[in-house]
């Protein structure tokens, strides 16, 4: 019963994460310039990083630390990659 | 799977993550209701700082109870999102001002004359 509870409210979390996810992706599909699609892009990984995160509570399993982990260093590097690149032209000087 | 968890367990964790969702939803809904790129760039801090943080409160209260040991690996991500998210997107909104300066928006302010003036760093050596 209190597991059903647990389970169910995961669910409803993970929807509305999604909804936000689909807002990042109207962003980074719409977006009018190159930096809204980044800051969409960022959004949207730290979203998908708490998806994971949710996901490890359900399933009762530790691996998607590690994936949500990867997921948040990823993102940080790619998002500061494409900022310099949006400022110099090149990634690597 | 998830056996005899106890009632308050099963409803603390599952406020803590319902409320760091909805949080972090509205974030990104500001990304699509707010109108210029700068009042954008504010939007998704609710999830990084605030939402995150919830929703990783509540994975360590869940495993640390269900383990019966403490386990705090998630404080980890929350320190390592909420001291990148400002790195990036600064970085970011400095790469937007340069741009919009380059073409010559009349939105942004422009560029301080002075040298001593030391305000937007980057973008000043750049041209």
């Amino acid at each position: 019963m209190n597991a059903e509870i647990l389970d169910w409210s995961l669910l409803i979390a993970q929807f509305l994460l999604g909804i936000g996810m689909l807002a990042c992706l109207y962003r980074m599909a719409r977006g009018p310039r190159a930096q809204d699609r980044i800051l969409a892009l960022d959004a949207l990984y730290v979203v998908a990083l708490l998806v994971l995160v949710t996901l490890g509570i359900r399933s009762d399993s530790q691996v998607y630390f590690e994936l949500a982990m990867l997921v948040g260093l990823l993102g940080f590097v790619g998002t500061v990659a494409l900022a310099k690149f949006l400022m110099r032209g090149e990634v690597i000087e | 799977m998830m056996e005899d968890l106890p009632l308050w367990l099963a409803l603390t964790v599952s406020f803590l993550v319902i409320l760091g969702a909805l949080i972090t939803m509205a974030g990104c809904l500001g990304l699509l209701r707010l109108k210029t790129f700068y009042l954008r760039v504010h939007a998704p801090t609710m999830g990084t700082s605030m939402g995150g943080g919830l929703i990783l409160l509540a994975s360590a209260l869940y495993f640390t109870v269900t383990q019966d040991r403490l386990v705090l690996h998630e404080i980890a991500i929350f320190v390592f999102v909420s001291v990148t998210t400002p790195v990036t997107l600064m970085l970011l909104s400095r790469a937007a001002l340069f741009r919009d300066r380059v073409e010559g928006m009349m939105e942004v302010p422009a560029r301080p004359s002075g040298k001593g003036i030391s305000g937007i760093g980057v973008s000043e050596e750049t041209s």
